[in-house]
């Protein structure tokens, strides 16, 4: 019951074909335990966020879309950057800001691009991923969508990815992938793949209407409604069907930083 | 001193502004006119402000706000001098916005304004473009106004910090067709580079190539395809771009 994924690791340069087994990772013909890895992030292009593309979500925030400052729905997929500094991997540790009572856990699907795609229709879509990884869009919590959270989701280590990219021939109907968040163990929120105001294919279509997906890029594919929340000592594991789990601890944080260098 | 990327004879090449010409890192000189220039610093991320000036903000019906609008973009957007940008066919209204681009030179984590400058590494011209038609009020400014393909141009030159004395002193002006539309200071901003470098330290660390654009002044105009627009700054350079069309890219 072994099957294939590309993984990085901080001793490879670029990605690295593991097999994941029930209890084991097989890795240059050796049987490895996962924690046995340092876990890299297996992406390295841009990573888009997509807000309000789950139905549920949607619905939840519809009343406030003919109020001020939102004024009508939206028309086309809402994106948003988590920028170089978020990107964290699998057993890393996330730092709550000082300051921060607690975090947002939003468990989401990534679609890793495989060849760059642009203006494509949703019927070819899929000939332009490579793969899906599991990933933690962690964020300040923020009521509005008004302004880009930047502040509320560009913190250092704010998004967890991986473990590792499943190749989508492993996973022939995303569509029916189940979404599972677990906090020190006990299953808090399930979110279905199904639940997409914009299926994968639609997404990418609708989003490269307007912007060119590179190679490598990570399209994410929405956040959960109502996000559970992590504090200090908590740990996070997100795992998808057929993909695997993801799995990081929330510290303080607790950096004093003076002149760029840690200390 | 002043660089560039630019690309010539089969490759790409790191080359420095000397006597005026242009001079490969393998000694040969370049005709500004043969080689294609490319964006001037490999970036990492990108951040932009909105509504950093003044009188931009009343110009497009806004009070300058309390704390930075800040928005990011990708690499997507980015495109060198005298290049080509595309507007779709049906919009109303896509107008550029010059501004001055800090290049960070280093890692910054809780910086103050008072060693803010330790941290940048240069400074180039950008043009962030927008198009205004695409504005939805869901993290707006939403990426379909912002993070087109080539909506940002930028260079031709990083130029070192050293060779800029008062960077919040720089005289900013586009030229659309040659016809000057606007022209601002950089000394107007809402928030200045040291300010906006100890707040984004702040809650983030910036990384070396990660680039701010800081904003624009007021006299941003439409522009429409055919035009060519030249983005200033003093002492900088000036950084020029032409308006395209959909049949360009076969849509």
């Amino acid at each position: 019951m072994l099957f294939r994924a590309k993984a990085r690791f901080s001793s490879t340069i670029g990605l690295e074909d593991i097999f994941v087994g029930h209890s084991h990772i097989e890795w240059k013909g050796e049987k490895l335990t996962e924690d046995a890895f340092d876990w890299q992030s297996p992406v390295s292009g841009t990573v888009y966020g997509s807000l309000l593309n789950f139905q549920e979500q949607k619905d939840a925030f519809s009343s406030e879309f003919s109020k001020a400052p939102y004024n009508n729905p939206p028309e086309r997929p809402i994106l948003y950057i988590k920028p170089r500094n978020t990107i964290n991997a699998h057993l890393r540790e996330v730092a709550i800001p000082n300051g921060v009572e607690a975090v947002e856990i939003n468990a989401t699907l990534g679609v890793v691009i495989g060849k760059t795609v642009t203006n494509v229709r949703d019927e070819n879509a899929l000939e332009y991923v490579e793969g899906y990884t599991i990933v933690n869009d962690v964020s300040v919590p923020h009521e509005s969508f008004y302004r880009p959270a930047i502040k509320q989701k560009a913190r250092d280590g704010f998004c967890p990815i991986g473990p590792w990219i499943v190749p989508k021939e492993n996973l022939p109907n995303p569509d029916g992938l189940m979404i599972w968040t677990f906090k020190n163990e006990e299953l808090i929120q399930v979110t279905s793949v199904k639940d997409l105001v914009r299926s994968i294919p639609k997404l990418i279509q609708d989003v490269t209407e307007y912007m060119t997906l590179a190679k490598g890029d990570l399209l994410l594919i929405g956040v959960p409604h109502n996000p559970p929340v992590a504090t200090v000592g908590d740990t996070i594991r997100i795992e998808i069907d057929q993909i695997g789990s993801l799995e990081n601890r929330f510290v303080l944080e607790n950096v004093r930083i003076a002149g760029g260098e840690k200390v | 001193m002043k660089h560039a990327r630019i690309a010539c004879f089969g490759a790409i090449h790191e080359a420095t502004e000397v006597n005026g010409g242009i001079k490969l890192a393998d000694g040969r000189f370049v005709n500004e006119k043969e080689v294609v220039w490319l964006p001037p610093v490999e970036a990492g991320t990108i951040f932009a402000l909105g509504l950093n000036y003044a009188d931009h903000a009343s110009e497009i019906s806004f009070k300058a706000p309390d704390e930075p609008l800040v928005f990011l973009k990708g690499p997507n957007t980015l495109l060198g001098h005298n290049g080509e940008t595309r507007r779709p066919r049906n919009v109303e209204m896509m107008h550029y916005e010059c501004e001055l681009a800090v290049v960070i030179g280093k890692k910054a984590r809780n910086v103050k304004c008072e060693e803010a400058y330790q941290f940048v590494s240069g400074y180039t011209v950008a043009n962030d473009y927008a198009i205004r038609d695409y504005l939805e009020n869901y993290y707006r400014p939403n990426l379909a106004v912002k993070n087109r393909d080539t909506l940002t141009p930028i260079g031709p030159w990083f130029v070192e910090k050293e060779e800029i004395d008062d960077p919040m002193n720089l005289k900013l002006y586009t030229y659309v067709n040659g016809e000057l539309k606007q022209e601002g200071s950089t000394k107007d901003m809402v928030f200045d580079i040291p300010f906006l470098i100890e707040y984004l330290s702040s809650f983030m660390t910036l990384n070396e190539n990660d680039i701010i654009l800081t904003g624009t002044p007021k006299g941003t105009v439409n522009v429409v395809e055919g035009d060519e627009v030249v983005v200033g700054i003093e002492g900088i350079g000036e950084l020029r771009n032409t308006i395209v069309g959909d049949s360009v890219f076969a849509r």
